[in-house]
């Protein structure tokens, strides 16, 4: 019966923000990190930095450490499966297995070299800095297991100057939109690859963009919706929560505000339709119209089957569209992008069902690598929109499993550098200790990614009738299995519908011309 | 037996009869655009129009019951004799100038045809647009069980049959009122109030006397 206290939300939404907002604006400290002697270096790796931060924050490891952040190790709890990057498969680089040192390079630690295990519990080996740094200046390097440069080297023919540690760690404070985006904009080996609504424009998004992380909006940062409780995250891809029965926070703080409910409650609209819908219809669907809007191109289609080209000369191909971006790359294979990209909708109640590396499949049709549950008869469930990433990878035809490609390293068996698949996988496929047949295919794959970010503002939501409409080009035109208003109706049932209006106004007409025609006395009293 | 000009419609009948026929054309108009069969406005513009009719149009209705009961006019809905008359009378007599086969006196406006698209109107078409409305407009109260995607079809799908047959009856009425002495003379009537009735001397004197119904 909310719906009779409609201002009940908007009260406990300024009340929110006013205890909230001030906190992050100023993002007050009663300690001021460049006075401290032990942050002042000079530190000749970045493990030391963490070592002073140890000093004082003596927990702060151990909490990291706790985090998917540290382990890369996730138990679903809805389908009890064991998930995380090491084992579960996207449609993107494939695993992270035999390729550590790049692919760590995203841990929140340093010196991940063998994601088989995992990683090592030393306490300096927690990155505080790539959280925290606030100059700017720190940086992970792509190819080095976690650690920054400590000292100037040539990358992609310019001489690259290693992070002033000193500076950055004194530097330290709440994380800022940069920070998370660092790893998380980047997904997928680039700005925007993965995700369509992560990419660097949100590091200064314009209110169009996302009008809780513009500076003339709300000016949010990512930690302020994922909360972070003891250096664990909230709100997560794996265990989705799709519908937040919960709703407003306050004055009862749940300490995880990673949904939309959890500022807005589930009936944020002024007016009653619209918030009638919030039980079926996930915010993001209406307030997200499109993804990819802040100039970036998130990658839609990745073939890894065409890899490998090489032109007459022997040099591997590479070939750039009229935007920049590579289309083809003899390392990766045909990639096709989109922005402003409008998604795809399903209903979706937070149970998804991952692909890991061994897992048997059918491969008589497109391989799901997430496989979404819920549906229009599911409580649970909501309609959410999704990017649809889709492309071709490399699989076992005969065990029906992925595999594991090794692409990176300077040994002779890595793809980037051979381009020879058989060599690549059964290095890949040997180092993760798992059965191969020797036989390579390519199956096509989808991967659905929620989308939640890139929230637009309220004008730019959609409009009602880009769904509610008979056009087979509305938004939830291919979403059957229940009615809506202005999409369904009953064909047959129409037509003898306007088939009486039809013959009952031909019929008076018919009548009418006869009376005229007759032309005789016909009035009565 | 003389003919007097008599109010046979009283203020609220008229007020009755013209804020439920603009209501019911806006109902139309509008749900036809929910039901994507013109472009002619925005569907949340149509949703909100056909709501706030929808209200407008159940509270006329409330009061028109109230009044049609306490007044005793629901009377003349009932089924009277002569049906088939009036029927051949429409469908031949009147091309060929045979008189009306029904005479429209104080106690009994309507002919047997009126009385029975009347009272089909009242309590099959009405009903069913209001029973599947309500339903339909608090579906969110009952949208938690286990049948209300089924029973949304039904409503849904009921709700546009009965719309079919509103606006079928409408075109038709419409129509019907241009059969009488003038085309326009019936509209006339529903606006005034007043139309020629054969009086006995005794109604005559009656009323003169009481004043219980306006005569001039």
């Amino acid at each position: 019966m909310k719906r009779f206290f409609p201002f009940m939300g908007r009260w406990l939404l300024a009340l929110a923000l006013a205890i909230w907002l001030p906190g992050l604006a100023q993002a007050s400290s009663t300690a001021d990190h460049s006075k401290f002697e032990s942050l002042k270096g000079p530190f000749a790796s970045a493990p030391e930095v963490t070592k002073a931060c140890l000093a004082c924050h003596t927990e702060a490891s151990h909490q990291v450490m706790k985090s998917i952040h540290w382990t890369w190790d996730f138990t679903n709890p809805d389908t009890g499966k064991r998930l995380g990057k090491p084992r579960t498969m996207n449609s993107f680089c494939g695993s992270p297995l035999s390729n550590e040192p790049r692919c760590t390079s995203c841990h929140a630690g340093y010196g991940w070299t063998d994601a088989r295990q995992q990683p090592e519990p030393v306490q300096e080996n927690v990155d505080c800095l790539v959280c925290h740094d606030r100059s700017g200046g720190y940086k992970k390097v792509a190819t080095d297991a976690g650690h920054p440069l400590y000292e100037p080297r040539v990358m992609g023919g310019k001489s690259v100057m290693p992070p002033d540690l000193a500076k950055a760690a004194q530097s330290v404070a709440d994380p800022g939109r940069d920070n998370c985006g660092a790893c998380h904009f980047n997904g997928g080996g680039g700005d925007g690859v993965k995700h369509g609504d992560l990419d660097t424009s949100l590091v200064k998004p314009s209110r169009q963009l996302d009008v809780h992380m513009a500076a003339d909006g709300a000016n949010m940062t990512c930690a302020t919706c994922h909360t972070f409780n003891d250096h664990i995250p909230s709100g997560s891809r794996y265990d989705t929560t799709a519908k937040d029965p919960h709703g407003l926070d306050l004055p009862k703080d749940d300490h995880n505000r990673a949904t939309c409910e959890s500022c807005h409650g589930d009936t944020p609209h002024k007016q009653a339709k619209l918030n009638d819908h919030t039980d079926r219809v996930a915010c993001q669907t209406c307030h997200i119209p499109e993804f990819a809007r802040g100039g970036v191109a998130t990658k839609t289609w990745w073939d890894w089957s065409t890899a490998g080209r090489k032109d007459a000369d022997g040099k591997a191909v590479f070939i750039k569209d009229d935007h920049g971006h590579l289309s083809y790359s003899a390392e990766k294979g045909d990639f096709q992008y989109g922005e402003n990209v409008r998604p795809t909708y399903y209903w979706y109640n937070g149970v998804t069902e991952q692909v890991n590396v061994g897992d048997k499949f059918d491969d008589s049709q497109i391989l799901r690598l997430n496989k979404l549950h819920g549906d229009s008869k599911d409580p649970k469930a909501r309609i959410w929109p999704f990017k649809e990433m889709r492309g071709k990878q490399p699989y076992d035809p005969e065990l029906k499993t992925l595999v594991v490609n090794h692409v990176f390293g300077k040994d002779d068996a890595a793809f980037w550098g051979n381009y020879d698949y058989a060599k690549s996988i059964k290095f890949g496929m040997d180092y993760a200790g798992l059965p191969w047949s020797g036989k390579i295919g390519f199956i096509e794959t989808r991967m659905t990614w929620p989308i939640t970010h890139m929230v637009a503002p309220k004008e730019d939501a959609l409009k009602c009738g880009q769904c509610h409409t008979k056009d087979e080009n509305g938004r939830l035109a291919q979403l059957p299995g229940f009615y809506m208003p202005g999409r369904d109706s009953i064909r047959w049932l129409d037509f003898v519908g306007l088939l009486a209006l039809g013959g009952a106004l031909a019929g008076v007409v018919v009548h009418g011309l006869a009376r005229i025609v007759m032309n005789r006395k016909t009035r009565h009293d | 037996m003389t003919k007097r000009d008599v109010m046979i419609y009283t203020r609220y009948e008229r007020f009755w009869h013209w804020s439920q026929a603009v209501l019911i054309f806006t109902l139309f108009f509008t749900g036809l655009r929910i039901h994507d069969l013109h472009p002619w406005l925005k569907f949340g513009q149509a949703v909100t129009l056909h709501t706030y009719a929808a209200y407008a149009l159940m509270g006329l209705w409330v009061f028109t019951t109230f009044w049609n009961f306490t007044t005793g006019q629901w009377r003349q809905y009932l089924f009277k004799k002569g049906i088939f008359k009036v029927i051949r009378f429409y469908a031949w007599g009147i091309l060929v100038g045979e008189p009306h086969p029904y005479k429209k006196t104080l106690q009994r406006k309507q002919n047997a045809l009126q009385s029975l698209a009347y009272m089909t109107f009242m309590v099959v078409i009405g009903p069913a647009l209001w029973l599947t409305g309500i339903a339909y407009l608090f579906y969110n109260e009952w949208a938690g069980a286990d049948w209300s995607g089924d029973a949304l079809w039904v409503i849904a799908v009921s709700h546009t049959m009965a719309a079919f047959a509103m606006g079928t009856f409408v075109i038709i009425h419409i129509y019907m009122t241009t059969t009488g002495k003038t085309p326009l003379h019936y509209v006339k009537t529903m606006i005034t109030g007043y139309d020629k009735v054969e009086l006995s001397e005794v109604e005559e004197a009656y009323l003169a006397e009481t004043k219980s119904v306006e005569m001039r």
